[in-house]
Formats: C-alpha cells, structure tokens, sequence
C-alpha cells in the first residue's frame, strides 16, 4: 500500500520529492522554500511571513475570492507555515481534486498580485496577530530571550517580526523578497498519497519545467560569535505568574551532535516529537526536569526542547513556577541536573528508551498522510530526507559517552541566556 | 471520478467493519482494524462527569479524573509513567459536564500494558495525598492563568451567563474557592460512588483485531462491578435570555481584546444539528472563516481571526462568534458580525455556498479519518449520540438533502440578537 519516496531534479532545480500511500483516497502536497526569518535583514523583521500571508491574496488566474473557497469546496485543508529556515505551503485533498493543489502552488509561485489594498489589510491582520501573541506572557519572555541570545544573526528575531517593522515594510519590499526567494531553485515540492509516482511526476514536471531557475541565492547568513558570559533577561508584566526560560546555543540538525542531544533532550525535558500531524508521542513525567522540578514543587510544569535548524539555534528549558518559588530556587535545581549529566554517564538502556520513544512517534506520524509529506520536505530544509530516514539508528548509535559529551560542551552557563517573567501581581481590574 | 466515486472506492468505517459488543458488565466495545500502521488509538468514556458535583466544590469530577494517574494499588505515579514513556505510548483523562473521558495510544505490541494501565487507574486509583495536594497546586496556577487569558475569561462568563442555571453555565474544573474546598476523601468518595463499568464505551482503531479487543478488554475490565452507580441526575430545561446582555472584562497590561457573542443553539441529537451545522460553515468556517472571516479579516483587515462555532452537546447548545480585535475596532467588529446576523436570519443562503459547504463536508470525511484516532473517536461518537454505525456510510446524502430553506428557519430558531450575550475582554475599548 506504500511505496519508497523518490526524489526528481528538473533542471531548474526543483526538487520533487514523491510517495505513494495507498491505505485512503487523499493526497497531500506541500511546498517547501528555503526563506524564513534567517533571511531577514533589520528593518524587514517578519517580511517573509507577511509574505507568506500575502500568497493567499491571489493571483490573474486564482483570484483571492476563490482560493479558499475552491480548496473547502473539495473538503480539503491548507495552509501555511513561515518560520526560521522555511516557509512552507500545503493542501490535503481528496485524490480526485489534487490538479487544483498543483495549479495553484504552481501559479503562486511567481504570479501573486501583491496589491497594494491587500498589503495594507494583512499589515493590520499580522499587527492584530502580534497583538494577540503579546497577550500571552510566554511570548513575551521567548521573545526577550531569543534576542537576547543573539546578536547579529537573524536568529534573534521572533518569525512574525517587530512592530516597528511591521509598519514600515512596503510593498517594494515584499514585492522584491518574493521574487528572490519563490523560485523553483529554491523550492522542494512533496507529494504524499494516493497516486501513481510516474504520473504525478509528469504533471508537476509539466506545470514547472517553463518556470525560469531565477537568480541564484547564497546562503550565507553572519554567523554568530559564541557567547562567552551568562547573560541575564527579565519581563514584567500582568498576572501572578512567574516563568522561567533558559536557552543554550544548540547545534545545527546536520551536525552529529544533534543526535546524542536529542537523547539529552529526551532524558533531561522528555521526548520532542517531530511530527506535525498525527499528534505527538508521549508525555515527560519521568524526565528528570519534570522529577527535579514538579514531583519536588518548585514548578508546575517543565518543558524543553531541541529544534532542527541551518546554523545554531537554541536548546530551550520552560519552567512555569509554583506561586512561592523563585526563579533562583528553580535555576539552582535545573544547574543540579544539567550537572549530572556533565559528571556521570547515562545508562544504555536510555538510549534503546530513545529509539523506542522514537519508533513510537513514527508509527503514529505515518498513521496520516499529511504528515507524511510534511516529513518528505521538512528534512531537506535543514539537512537530508536521509535525516528522517536514518533517525532511529542515528539515535541507537549513540553512546553514553557521547551524551555525556554534548552537555559538557553545549550546556555550559557561559553558553546560556537565562529569561525570567515577573508578574506585577494582582491588577485592578473587573472580575 | 467524482468525490463519491473516490469515496467509495475506499471504505469508510461502518456496519461492516465497526465491531461492536456489549460486555455482560455493560461496557460497550467499538472497534476497526487498521493495519496499515504498527500503532492503536483508543479513546471512551463514562458516566462520571461535573454534573454530579456539589456546587461549592466544583471541579471535583475533573480533579479525580486527573488523579486516576497519580498512583494505583500496583504501581506509583513515577512506575505508570515510566512504563508509558518507555512504550512511546500516552493515556490521558479528563472529566466534561458529562463523562469523563480517557484516550490513548501505543505501538499495537502495547495495547494489553495499556490495558492493563487503564483498568488499574479506573478501578484502584489510590489518590496519594502528596500527589492530590500537588495537583490542587497546578489547578490554583491555571486559575491565576486562566485570570490572565483574555480569551478563555470571554468564553467562561459567556457560558455562565448564556448557560445560567444549568451545569453547563460552570467551569468543569472549577473555581479557585471550589477546588480549595475539595479533600482527598472527596476524590476517593467521588470515585467509589460513580465510577463503574455500567455507560462505559471502548472505542479502539489500529493494527488489532476485534478478537483480540475484547479479549484484552474482557481481562482488564470484565469482571468489574458497582451496583450503586448512580445515574445523572435530571438536568434542568436551558431557556433563551429575556434581553441581550454586554459586558466587558477589564483585564489590565493585555494588548488585544477577545470577544465572543451569540446565543443558544441546537442540541446535537436535534434534528435541526445539520443544518445549523452547515448554516455555520456558510457563516464563520468556510474558506477563511466565512463570511464573517470574510468580512471581518479579508474585507476589513479588524481581526486575525474571526469565525463562529456551533457546539452542540447533549443537554443544550450554543452558537457563538469570536474574534481576536484591537481595542479600537471592537465595536466596529460587533456591527460588522450583527450585520451579518441580520443577513443570515432574513434572506437563504444561496444555492452556491450550500453546495460549497455541502462538497466540503463530504469530501473532508475521509480526511477527518485518517488517523487511528480520527477513527477511534468517530466511532465513539456514532455510540455517544446513538448516531447508528450507518451514520458515516449515510452522512454523505444526509448532508445533501439539506436546503437554504431549512438553514434560514434554523437559523431564525436560534439566532435572536434580542437574546444575545455579548462579553469581550483585555484592555478597555476606550483606552486607546
């Protein structure tokens, strides 16, 4: 009922990554393009996914008016996803249905309108987005503690943009992103589903082959001196609440670093999974943060957490605290565990808990279509679809040693940014 | 090929591959085979929800629920942990107005631990004391943030207004003052008064056969028992208000003001569900959220998100739009939404946008069905509204006989802006 994936080149560099699953009548399209906020300068914070955004606004042949209502007529579902390193487009469709999925992306591509009344709503809809996020104190302190992380790399910056850039972007610079990086060089197509691969191929390769390759990008972002000192943020703000956050530079997915810290990861904050649909794996009660931290009542809850990323980005640890706890009582516990696993060695058996953990989430995730093409095209943004492919063994290949390794490197509070969110207390307001 | 062609090219569950029993202790098994991944999803239910909590300590059905995990006769908080994180595998439980309701899911090499675990935390939940204080912990912290959520503070004093009387006006978890009066002998009282095998429903999906099911649940839960399992309590009948009521929330420091408003609806066993249901995606879901979203976000630029829901439950119902605004449009968002209810209830809705909603409402079945759990609750709630293991077979002509004619009545039924209740929260309006 399942094919292998296979990968096509045209030759203006788009990549089509293909996967027959024949268990249901629907088939899932995603386009992937290698821009995110890394790809922001100052002064244009937020402008790819305002992009993004803006590719929803139509174009001669599908004008906005009917894009959405010609996708829910099907029954199908889409969306969009900007972040660090990508932005992402995708529809879930019945089988029968996929040509308008195709038609669309393809237009979309290169003949979006971008006019100028739609660049002024959606300024107001992403404002009104920032706005709500805002709201959430959680936001507030990530977004502390990512700029505070960074200096110079893009990295620093939250992927829907400041406010101060929101309202000065223009349509020239929207328009001019666009046309640098929406481009088949650029750009993974993934198909998941219920289709014959030769066909599909021939469809794509149909709708593309005329599209010209476009300028060719570099990739190059400024990279980031290490940190050499902790350095310190707080927030105040509404609410009783306190939260603590801590990030430390991570490595990058490719590196192999990255997999001795997701078993650090999963040991220390519980299994991250990587699956976008289909729901996640497991819970993190037996981590050794939620042990540390909420089975001793410092906390209430903990999270952390490793994202695969191009360049360096951050291993987060969330704490919200219980009411008479200070941030330094929990950082001193959070220090007590890190400290572990830089002085003794893991057990083998956490790491066959890994890989198990691991297999777990990957049954659920190929449960459903959707995220099936989204694991397709998600791995080439930052590395190979090889990454996901491997990823069982690259963790069961992992030592104790090596563990022990990255938290003697990669956690050391030099290397950190340590964020705190402190509530004004009890406000007067109506009940 | 036409969506209905596609459609049944591929079986959707029904009569013939939805296995259901009855156990002799009157738990109901529901379950299909799905074979293409090595994974189970199962979800259920029973009758032990806040409709039996006592009012000045509400939130006790949902704070026993949440310590089923925290320790049983055989294994500590940290062992049921243990053994589920090692399988990959989740199992959770949660109480509603109603029931309360469980769901997991495991590799299918796993399905008779989990088993095993479930029966364990429903029948010899041990409530330790440290752990029921720790959990009274995290319940006062959600509080404080739910204090802070703008949008959960409109949704909650919409409810106790629309609702007001009937135990669908309160909070399943409760209130600060209620979960402080609650003591661990509650909890255990709670547990051995309600808790028992008579309503409860099974439902399982994945890579196991229906045999296996009801030998592995037959073991874990058959021979349990409790013939003092009260049944709900009568409900009292939920009437429309007498005059609209506005209110704001004044919650300081927040940015952007929630708004929720609108009125009863439909009960989801009424006949009249479909066609509000379809009414509803015409007005606030389809494509960008209808033509609320339409004219809300696209046309006007006043909201990230704007749309309306239909919840239709067992007792009552409500129809409710919401949107995310800046302080200084709400009440430019409010006229907008009333205009288009006065729109809604005076004139059809045009063929166009009821085969529109129709079309998407069949060709998203399959989609909604993807996953084990998609099934495992579909199935579920075939047994939860007694909707007939037909219902997903017959759901596709049943939506399509469905007229703008019949919408516009619903929608006059229900949408009476004289009884409307209209709460926003966050910052003033006037403070910007």
């Amino acid at each position: 009922m399942t094919s292998e994936p296979c990968l096509k080149l045209l030759p203006n560099g788009l990549a089509i990554y293909l996967k027959e699953i024949h268990t249901a009548p629907i088939i899932s399209h995603w386009v992937w393009y290698r821009v995110g906020s890394r790809n922001e300068v100052a002064g244009s914070t937020g402008i790819s996914h305002w992009v993004e955004h803006l590719q929803f606004k139509g174009t001669p042949r599908f004008p906005a008016s009917q894009l959405d209502k010609a996708i829910s007529r099907t029954g199908g579902v889409w969306n969009a996803f900007t972040y660090l390193d990508w932005t992402t487009f995708y529809e879930t469709l019945p089988a029968s249905q996929i040509d308008l999925a195709l038609d669309l992306e393809c237009d979309r591509m290169t003949g979006s309108l971008f006019d100028p009344a739609d660049v002024e709503s959606e300024r107001n809809v992403i404002l009104a987005e920032l706005e709500g996020n805002q709201n959430e104190p959680r936001f507030r302190l990530g977004e502390a503690v990512q700029k505070t992380a960074f200096d110079i790399h893009p990295y620093r910056n939250e992927v829907i943009g400041s406010r101060e850039d929101l309202k000065q972007i223009q349509r020239s610079h929207l328009f001019a992103h666009y046309q640098r990086f929406y481009q088949p060089a650029n750009a993974v197509i993934a198909v998941a589903g219920d289709f014959d691969a030769d066909e599909m191929f021939a469809r794509i390769a149909g709708r593309y082959t005329d599209i010209p390759a476009g300028p060719m990008l570099t990739d190059r972002v400024p990279p980031e001196p290490p940190l050499t000192a902790e350095r310190n943020v707080e927030v105040t703000g509404p609410g009783s609440t306190t939260y603590l956050q801590l990030a430390y530079r991570a490595p990058t997915a490719r590196e192999p670093d990255f997999f001795p810290f997701t078993i650090l990861d999963s040991l220390l904050g519980g299994p991250t999974s990587l699956n976008m649909f289909g729901g996640g794996g497991t819970t993190n009660k037996t981590s050794r943060l939620y042990k540390a931290l909420v089975e001793t009542e410092l906390a209430v809850s903990v999270r952390a957490g490793l994202q695969a990323t191009i360049d360096p980005f951050l291993y987060e640890i969330a704490a919200t605290l219980r009411p008479e706890r200070t941030p330094a009582q929990v950082l001193a516990a959070i220090d007590v565990q890190i400290s572990r696993l830089q002085d003794e060695l893991i057990p083998e058996a956490e790491i066959a808990r890994a890989a198990k953990q691991a297999r777990a989430m990957f049954a659920y995730g190929s449960e459903n279509i959707t995220n099936q093409a989204f694991w397709l095209g998600y791995a080439e943004m930052f590395s190979r679809y090889s990454w996901f492919t491997g990823y069982i063994e690259s963790l069961a290949q992992v030592t104790p040693a090596d563990v022990q390794r990255v938290a003697r490197i990669y956690l050391q509070p030099q290397r950190r940014v340590v964020g705190m969110y402190l509530p004004e207390g009890p406000q007067e307001g109506v009940p | 090929m036409s969506l209905r062609q596609s459609l049944a090219r591929h079986s959707l569950p029904g009569p013939e591959d939805i296995f259901r029993t009855v156990l002799p202790n009157g738990i109901t098994i529901l379950t299909r085979t799905n074979q293409t991944s090595p994974s189970v999803a199962f979800s259920g239910y029973l009758p032990a929800g806040s409709v039996f909590d006592p009012r000045e300590k509400l939130g006790l059905a949902a704070f026993t629920a949440a310590a089923l995990m925290r320790g049983t006769a055989y294994r500590s908080f940290q062992e049921i942990y243990d053994d589920l994180e090692t399988a990959g595998a989740s199992l959770g439980f949660s109480a509603s107005t109603h029931t309360v309701g469980f769901g997991g899911r495991s590799l299918a090499e796993d399905l008779p631990m989990m088993l095993k675990l479930l029966a364990e935390c429903l029948l010899q939940p041990v409530f330790p004391a440290e752990q029921v204080e720790r959990l009274r912990s995290q319940a006062m912290t959600s509080f404080a943030i739910r204090a802070q959520d703008t949008a959960e503070m409109a949704s909650l004093t919409f409810d106790e207004i629309l609702f007001a009387g009937h135990p669908y006006a309160l909070p399943e978890e409760g209130y600060t003052e209620t979960v402080a009066a609650i003591r661990r002998e509650d909890l255990t009282a709670f547990h051995q008064r309600h808790y028992g095998p008579r309503g409860l429903v099974f439902s399982v999906a994945g890579a196991v056969t229906p045999q296996q099911v009801v030998d592995q649940v037959a073991e874990a839960l058959g021979s349990w028992t409790n013939p003092d399992q009260p049944v709900e309590p009568v409900l009292p009948e939920v009437h429309p208000l007498s005059a609209p009521v506005r209110r704001h929330l004044f919650i300081p420091g927040k940015t952007q003001i929630d708004l929720v408003l609108g009125s009863l609806g439909p009960k989801r066993t009424d006949a009249d569900y479909q066609s509000a249901s379809l009414g509803n995606n015409i007005l606030g879901q389809f494509g960008m959220m209808g033509r609320i979203g339409d004219i809300v976000r696209e046309k006007s630029g006043l909201a990230y998100s704007a749309s309306t829901n239909l919840n239709g439950s067992r007792a009552a119902g409500s129809w409710e739009f919401a949107a995310g605004v800046a302080p200084e449009n709400l009440d430019r968002v409010i006229e907008l939404m009333m205009a288009e209810v006065s729109r809604f209830t005076c004139e059809p809705v045009s063929r166009e946008e009821l085969d529109d909603s129709q079309s998407s409402y069949i060709g998203g079945l399959p989609l909604s069905l993807e996953s084990n759990a998609g099934v495992s609750r579909a199935i579920l709630n075939i047994e939860r509204y007694q909707l007939g293991l037909d219902y997903l077979l017959n759901y596709a002509s049943m939506i399509e006989k469905i007229t703008p004619e019949q919408i516009l009545e619903t929608a006059q039924r229900y949408l009476n802006p004289a009884q409307f209740v209209t709460i926003s929260a966050g910052p003033q309006p006037t403070e910007v």
